[in-house]
């Protein structure tokens, strides 16, 4: 039976990782991702995991290990935060066109300057284009969870790809919150062994991590892009069989008070629970408002979000990321240019807050909602700003 | 629709992983990069060794001690001339390909 325990969240995505039964972990400790790999070191210390822990002198160093362990056949965990996934980008780019389905815990962290350790989104958007499965995780349940499925999904023979499990630096990753820790044998038996589509074998040697000349570059970032986009089905499936096994149940797009709402509210992401009590209040004021959450960030889920955004007149677009130099968020950019073609399309405001770690209210959501009813639009319309001072 | 495809393979005809069987690039002949050749004067030729030892691309074979010169693989040989600046007799001279 699964009990429920009182755990700090990053201690349970490492707990995750060992009852998946991951063999290599190539970690560099950053705040706030620290606690994760730190835990880790500790069950492969105390014989708890059966995995080799390699404690690398960078994260760069960290991705480099992680593909060359993959490639080789082992199931491959590694975390990182802001500036290590900076880092760490190098390597990030190449996992996925060589299919190797690694899995990435980020403990969301702005990115310098100026030095910040607290939670945005703006590290996880420098990898949004990589080609990994990328999942957003709001609250400690779904980061175990996302944890256990990341591995399920890139690991499918059909997907065959790495894949990041997002959780808000510090507002998820420090805090202690009730968990359903499953057993081992439910794991594994979610989770069989690893059997890799491509493997160095010393019996059968291959080349891998080749050069791409002009004639087969295009076709081989085409290639991973096709496996990315087939693999939403997959990402689908795969939350069916979880809800079957362990009964909590995920969609990539999640949903809250949204159906028949006249403004809806988009996020992703931790600040989604306080979206949701901002909500209820609004709704006991009178207010047509709901939630859309994604949580399946790559491969977008564009037929999933035009069902629930088409019919609402207003949708205020959530991001926690400066795409400086442009009109919009990164988030607003993907539902402005998903909502394009469609006809009689909702009104699409775009706001960004909470960067480098400052508070989101239920004060801001309630202000958001105005601000989108209020919304015309106009071709010259940036996105706003919420709680600057200036 | 372009009129000419330069691609090697089909996106869905691509190995997974975009991997290949060890040593193929022997199969990529980088000869024709060349827009000049190496031409040895034997008469010249002290059998040193330096053209051998100095290329950067491995491509000059010992022909052995009865022949005693270095033959290059023109499959390869990009036509840097590394060979002609540091032979020491200057017996190596790099003329043009003709086309």
């Amino acid at each position: 039976m699964a009990k429920l325990v009182g755990m700090e969240v990053s201690v349970a995505v490492a707990e995750a990782a060992r009852l998946c039964d991951t063999d290599v972990v190539a970690a560099y400790p950053i705040t706030p991702q620290t606690h994760i790999v730190e835990h880790l070191s500790e069950l492969v210390a105390n014989g708890h995991l059966d995995a080799e822990y390699i404690p690398v002198e960078s994260e760069q160093s960290a991705m480099s290990s992680c593909i060359g362990a993959a490639a080789a056949g082992a199931r491959t965990f590694t975390a990182t935060s802001s500036q290590g996934l900076a880092l760490m980008n190098e390597m990030v780019f190449i996992a996925p066109v060589l299919r190797l389905p690694i899995v990435l815990a980020i403990a969301n962290r702005a990115l310098s300057a100026p030095i910040n350790i607290w939670n945005d989104h703006s590290d996880i958007m420098t990898i949004r284009d990589s080609g990994w499965i990328s999942l957003f995780a709001e609250n400690g349940q779904e980061a175990l969870d996302m944890t256990i499925l990341s591995f399920r999904i890139g690991e499918d023979p059909r997907v065959s790809l790495p894949v990041t499990m997002n959780i808000d630096g510090f507002t998820l990753s420090h805090f202690i919150e009730p968990i359903d820790m499953p057993e081992i044998e439910a794991v594994r038996k979610f989770l069989p062994p690893w059997k890799p589509l491509v493997q160095l074998d010393i019996g059968a040697p291959i080349s891998i991590g080749l050069l791409g000349t002009p004639e087969s570059y295009t076709e081989a970032r085409k290639a991973t892009d096709n496996v990315l986009v087939a693999s939403k089905p997959v990402v689908v499936e795969s939350f069916e069989a979880f809800k079957a096994q362990f009964g909590r149940e995920y969609k990539v797009v999640e949903t809250y008070k949204a159906e028949g709402a006249e403004t809806l509210l988009l996020t992703m992401g931790s600040i989604s629970e306080t979206a949701m009590t901002a909500i209820d209040e609004m709704r006991e004021a009178g207010e047509s408002v709901g939630l859309v959450r994604i949580r399946l960030w790559r491969p977008f889920p564009s037929e999933e979000l035009l069902k629930v955004l088409l019919p609402a007149k207003n949708v205020a677009v959530i991001d926690r990321h400066i795409m400086m130099g442009t009109p919009d968020g990164p988030v607003a950019v993907e539902v402005k240019s998903l909502l394009y073609d469609a006809p009689n399309r909702p009104n699409v405001s775009n706001f960004v807050l909470g960067l480098g770690g400052r508070d989101v209210t239920r004060d801001d959501f309630k202000y958001i909602t105005k601000r989108a009813k209020e919304f015309k639009g106009s071709p010259s319309a940036r996105y706003e700003l919420v709680g600057v001072w200036e | 629709m372009p009129k000419e495809i330069d691609a090697l393979q089909k996106v869905g005809d691509l190995p997974i992983g975009f991997t290949a069987k060890p040593g193929s690039t022997l199969e990529f002949k980088t000869g024709d990069w060349r827009s000049v050749r190496p031409k040895l004067d034997r008469e010249k030729c002290i059998y040193c060794g330096f053209c051998y030892i100095y290329c950067p691309d491995g491509v000059y074979q010992d022909m052995g001690d009865k022949e005693k010169w270095y033959k290059p693989d023109f499959d390869y040989c990009k036509g840097c001339g590394v060979c002609a600046h540091q032979c020491p007799k200057k017996c190596i001279e790099m003329v043009l390909e003709e086309v």
